[in-house]
C-alpha cells in the first residue's frame, strides 16, 4: 500500500494549503453560574493579593524595613512577614518550588487543570481583559458584528476602541507598577514614581510588564496556553483515568436533537439525547473549542461551558450537568449503564500529598530551628601553616560571623583542638586572653582574620580538627564550625 | 499522485499527503504569529550585525555603528569602581596606620585593597599568600629583617631594601670566604657555631670556643651579641627557628662565604600613598605584625 513520494511534492508546500494558520479570533460570550462566580471570586482574591500586598506593613523594629513582603536586592534580603532570608538561605525557594510543582501535580490528579482554569495569571488577566472588552464593546454577537463590519468607522466605534485599549493599558500599567513595589518600600516608591523621581530601573520594569500584560492578555490570550505554555503537554502526560476533567456526557447528550424535535420524539416514547446542539458551550469558551469533542489540549478547564449548559438545561427542563466534572472511567461506565465511581484517595494523590507534607514539613522545621547566629571558617591556603621564630606553629583562618537577628551581639570565639591553642583576632585587643570578643551589629556579617597558634612544645605532627565555637555572651547562643589545624 | 484534499478520518484534520509505511502526516500548520515572530528575530539579528561588532574581517572586524566594545565597558566599570572607592580610599589615606587597624571598616578595605595589590606586585617574589621562598622572607611569620611594626613595614615597602632609593634600607652580609676574610675551616667552624645558637646539632669535633671567637671578631658587629640580629641593618636573628637561606651546614657555609644581599624594590612613586598604606596594613595583618 506504500505510495511513492515524489520529492517535488515535499518542497511545494502550497499544494496542501497554507503552511501556517491564521488565528481564529475568539469571542467568548458572557455567562453566569457557579463556576463563573468561583472565577470572579478567585480573580478578585488573586489580583487583590497581587496589587495590594506590597502595602501591607510589618513591624520589624527600628531601622529594618517595615514592608511585609519585600525583596531587598541591594541589601540581599528577602522579607516575608516574620521571615527574613539571606542569600545563603536561597534553598528555601528551591523547597518552595518543589512544593509548588508537586501541588500542581496533585491539583491535576484530583481536578485536572484547576491551575489553568482558575489560578494561572494568564487566565486571570485574560479574563479581566475580556470583561473590559465586553463592558465596552458588548457581548459576543455585537463584538463579532463590529469586527466584521466593513463600514467606515464612526466616532462612537473609534471612541469605544480607544476606551478599551486605554483601560487595558491602565490595568497593564498597574500590573507592572505593583510588580516593582515588591522590590522597594511601596509607599515611598509610589510617591517617587508619581513625582517622576523614581529610579530608572523601576520605570523600565513597569514598561516591560505593561507591555507583556497588554500583549498577553489583550492579544495573545488562548494562544499562550495552546502554543507557548509547556504545562498542557506535561499535564497530559501526568493525568490518569481518575482525574476529574470538564467532560461532556456522551451517554446523556447523544443523539443531539433540536428542542422541538426532541419533544416530539419523547412524546412518541423514543430515546433522545439532552444536547440540543445550541452551541452555548462553544460560545462561552475562552479558547474557542467544542467540549463535546472530548478532552483537548486547548481546553483550560475553566468550567464556563458547565455554567452555559446548565443554564440551557434549566430552560428546557432537563437535568443539569450535561457538561460537568467527570473522570475518564465514568465516561465508559456511563455508556455501559453503570453507576459512576470516583476515587480521590489513590496511590498517586497519596504520594503527591506525602511529598508536599515531607518537603513542607522539612522546610518549616529548618526554618523554625534555624540559628540567627552563624559562623563560617575558611582555612588560609597559602601558606597553610607558619612557623614562628620560637618554633611554634600558627594557622590563619578567615572567619565570617553572621548575625541574622535584629540586635547587636557581643560574641566570644573559642577554638577547641590540640592542647594550649591561643586564639587571636587581627585588629582586636583581647581583654580576655585567648578568648577574643567582638561586637557584630544586627543584621550583618563580620569577616575576621583569626590566628591560632600551637606552642613549640605542643606542635601537632599532622592535621588535627579544630572546632570553633562562637558564643553570644548575652544570650548564650552558640554557633560552631569545624576546620583543621595543619602542621607544616 | 497524492490526494491533497485527503482528510484523516480519526482527527478530522487534513493530511500533508506524505505517507511512510502507512503512517500519514497530519497537516498541523504553525500559528501565523509564530512564523512572523520567527522572521522578526532574523530581522532583529541583522540589526545586531549593524549595531554591534559582528563580522570578522581580514585583520579586524566590523565595529558596529554604536562603536561598542566590551573592553571599553570594562574600563567604564573600573572607573565607576574607582569612583565608589574614591571616598573610602581618601579616608584610608587620611587615617593613621594604627587607626586603620582599629576601625573594622577601614581594616576590611585595607585588607581587600592590600590583597589585590599584593597579588599584582609582591606575589612574584613573596608568593600569593606571602609565604615567601628561599631568599624571599615569609611575611606571615613574626621574624622581621627590617622590623615588623606597621611603620617599619610601611617604610620597607616605600623605600625597599638595597633598592637604590635614597632612603632605602642598607646593609649586607659580607662574602667572608670570597673576600678572603675567613679561611675555609674557619667558615665551617663559625657555621657550626651559628647552628648551635638556635639549638641545632653541630658537626662532630666542632670547636665551640674557636667558633665563638670567630663569631665575636667578624659577626657580632651586625648580628649583635649572641646573634640576636639587628633590624637597623637587616641582620637576621640567628637564634630563632626561621632561616631565610636555609639552616643546614652547607647553606650556612654558602651564606658566609658568598655573602647575601637580597633586594626589595622601593614602591614609592610606583604605588600611591594610600595603596602603600593598605598594603602595609595587609602585610601586618597576615599575622606576623608586631
Amino acid at each position: 500500500m506504500n505510495k511513492t513520494v515524489n520529492p517535488k511534492d515535499l518542497i511545494s508546500g502550497d499544494d496542501y494549503g497554507p503552511l501556517y494558520a491564521a488565528r481564529k479570533k475568539v469571542y467568548p460570550q458572557s455567562v453566569s453560574g457557579t463556576f463563573r462566580r468561583i472565577k470572579w471570586g478567585l480573580m478578585a482574591f488573586c489580583l487583590g493579593v497581587y496589587y495590594f500586598l506590597p502595602f501591607v506593613r510589618w513591624n520589624r523594629g527600628l531601622g529594618a524595613p517595615s514592608q511585609a513582603v519585600l525583596i531587598d536586592l541591594p541589601n540581599s534580603r528577602f522579607y516575608f512577614f516574620f521571615i527574613e532570608l539571606w542569600p545563603q538561605e536561597v534553598y528555601y525557594f528551591t523547597g518552595l518550588l518543589i512544593v509548588a510543582a508537586v501541588a500542581l501535580f496533585l491539583m491535576n490528579s484530583i481536578g485536572g487543570r484547576i491551575w489553568c482554569g482558575y489560578l494561572c495569571p494568564q487566565t486571570v488577566w485574560t479574563d479581566l481583559f475580556y470583561a473590559v472588552e465586553r463592558l465596552i464593546e458588548g457581548d459576543r454577537r455585537e463584538r463579532m458584528k463590529k469586527d466584521a463590519s466593513s463600514d467606515p468607522m464612526k466616532l462612537e466605534r473609534i471612541s469605544e476602541i480607544v476606551l478599551k485599549h486605554s483601560i487595558w493599558l491602565l490595568i497593564a500599567w498597574w500590573t507592572g507598577g505593583a510588580w516593582v513595589l515588591y522590590f522597594n518600600d511601596a509607599p515611598t516608591l509610589v510617591k517617587e514614581l508619581v513625582t517622576f523621581q523614581g529610579p530608572m530601573i523601576a520605570y523600565v520594569w513597569i514598561g516591560i510588564l505593561t507591555a507583556t500584560t497588554y500583549v498577553l492578555a489583550g492579544y495573545m490570550r488562548e494562544q499562550v496556553c495552546t502554543y507557548m505554555c509547556p504545562w498542557p503537554r506535561i499535564q497530559a502526560a501526568l493525568t490518569d483515568e481518575w482525574a476529574l476533567n470538564v467532560t461532556y456526557r456522551y451517554d446523556r447528550g447523544e443523539k443531539r436533537t433540536s428542542v422541538k424535535k426532541a419533544a416530539e420524539l419523547r412524546a412518541l416514547g423514543q430515546q433522545v439525547g439532552d444536547c440540543v446542539d445550541c452551541y452555548q458551550c462553544v460560545a462561552v469558551c475562552p479558547t474557542g473549542i467544542d467540549i463535546r469533542n472530548g478532552p483537548q489540549m486547548e481546553c483550560i478547564q475553566c468550567g464556563l461551558c458547565i455554567d452555559a449548559c446548565d443554564n440551557v438545561m434549566a430552560k428546557i427542563g432537563r437535568p443539569k450537568r450535561l457538561i460537568g466534572y467527570d473522570n475518564d472511567i465514568n465516561i465508559h461506565r456511563r455508556q455501559e449503564g453503570k453507576a459512576p465511581i470516583y476515587r480521590m484517595v489513590r496511590p498517586r494523590t497519596i504520594a503527591y500529598s506525602a511529598i508536599i507534607a515531607a518537603v513542607g514539613g522539612f522546610m518549616i522545621y529548618t526554618l523554625a530551628t534555624r540559628s540567627l547566629l552563624d559562623v563560617n571558617v575558611l582555612h588560609d591556603r597559602n601558606p597553610v601553616a607558619v612557623k614562628l621564630s620560637d618554633g611554634s606553629i600558627r594557622n590563619a583562618y578567615t572567619v565570617r560571623l553572621l548575625n541574622k537577628s535584629g540586635y547587636d551581639r557581643v560574641i566570644a570565639i573559642d577554638a577547641n583542638g590540640p592542647a594550649n591553642l591561643t586564639v587571636h583576632v587581627v585588629g582586636v585587643d583581647s581583654v580576655t586572653p585567648d578568648r577574643p570578643m567582638i561586637v557584630i551589629p544586627r543584621d550583618s556579617t563580620s569577616e575576621l582574620r583569626l590566628l591560632v597558634t600551637a606552642p613549640a612544645e605542643n606542635n601537632p605532627e599532622k592535621s588535627i580538627p579544630v572546632r570553633f565555637h562562637v558564643t553570644d555572651i548575652g544570650l548564650g547562643e552558640v554557633a560552631s564550625a569545624t576546620d583543621n589545624f595543619v602542621a607544616p | 499522485m497524492t490526494d491533497h484534499s485527503e482528510v484523516d478520518t480519526v482527527t478530522g484534520k487534513s493530511t500533508t499527503g506524505h505517507e511512510w509505511d502507512g503512517i500519514k502526516e497530519l497537516n498541523t500548520p504553525l500559528p501565523r504569529w509564530w512564523v512572523i515572530c520567527f522572521y522578526l528575530t532574523i530581522v532583529w539579528a541583522i540589526g545586531y550585525w549593524i549595531v554591534y561588532p559582528a563580522w570578522p574581517l581580514i585583520a579586524s572586524n566590523t565595529t558596529g555603528v554604536f562603536g561598542y566594545s566590551s573592553r571599553a565597558d570594562v574600563a567604564v566599570e573600573l572607573a565607576n569602581l574607582e569612583k565608589i572607592r574614591g571616598d573610602k580610599m581618601v579616608a584610608l589615606g587620611a587615617a593613621s596606620l594604627a587607626d586603620i587597624e582599629k576601625d573594622p571598616a577601614l581594616l576590611a578595605l585595607a585588607r581587600a585593597k592590600g590583597k589585590t595589590v599584593f597579588g599584582d606586585n609582591c606575589a612574584p617574589c613573596h608568593g600569593s599568600g606571602g609565604a615567601g621562598a628561599k631568599g624571599f622572607p615569609n611575611l606571615n611569620d613574626d621574624d622581621w629583617l627590617w622590623g615588623g611594626t606597621l611603620d617599619q613595614i610601611m617604610q620597607t615597602i616605600q623605600f625597599g631594601a638595597r633598592s637604590g632609593h635614597a632612603k632605602t634600607h642598607e646593609g649586607q652580609m659580607l662574602a667572608f670566604g670570597k673576600d678572603g676574610v675567613l679561611k675555609a675551616d674557619e667558615i665551617v667552624t663559625v657555621a657550626n657555631y651559628v647552628r648551635s645558637l638556635s639549638g641545632l646539632p653541630t658537626r662532630k669535633g666542632f670547636d665551640a670556643a674557636k667558633g665563638e671567637k670567630i663569631f665575636a671578631e667578624n659577626c657580632v658587629a651586625c648580628h649583635g651579641d649572641g646573634g640576636k640580629g639587628n633590624q637597623e641593618l637587616g641582620a637576621p636573628n640567628l637564634t630563632d627557628k626561621i632561616w631565610l637561606y636555609g639552616s643546614d651546614e652547607a647553606a650556612l657555609i654558602e651564606t658566609i662565604s658568598q655573602g647575601r644581599a637580597g633586594v626589595m624594590p622601593a614602591w614609592e612613586g610606583r604605588l600611591d600613598p594610600a595603596t602603600i598604606k593598605a598594603m602595609a596594613v595587609y602585610v601586618h595583618s597576615l599575622g606576623g605584625g608586631k
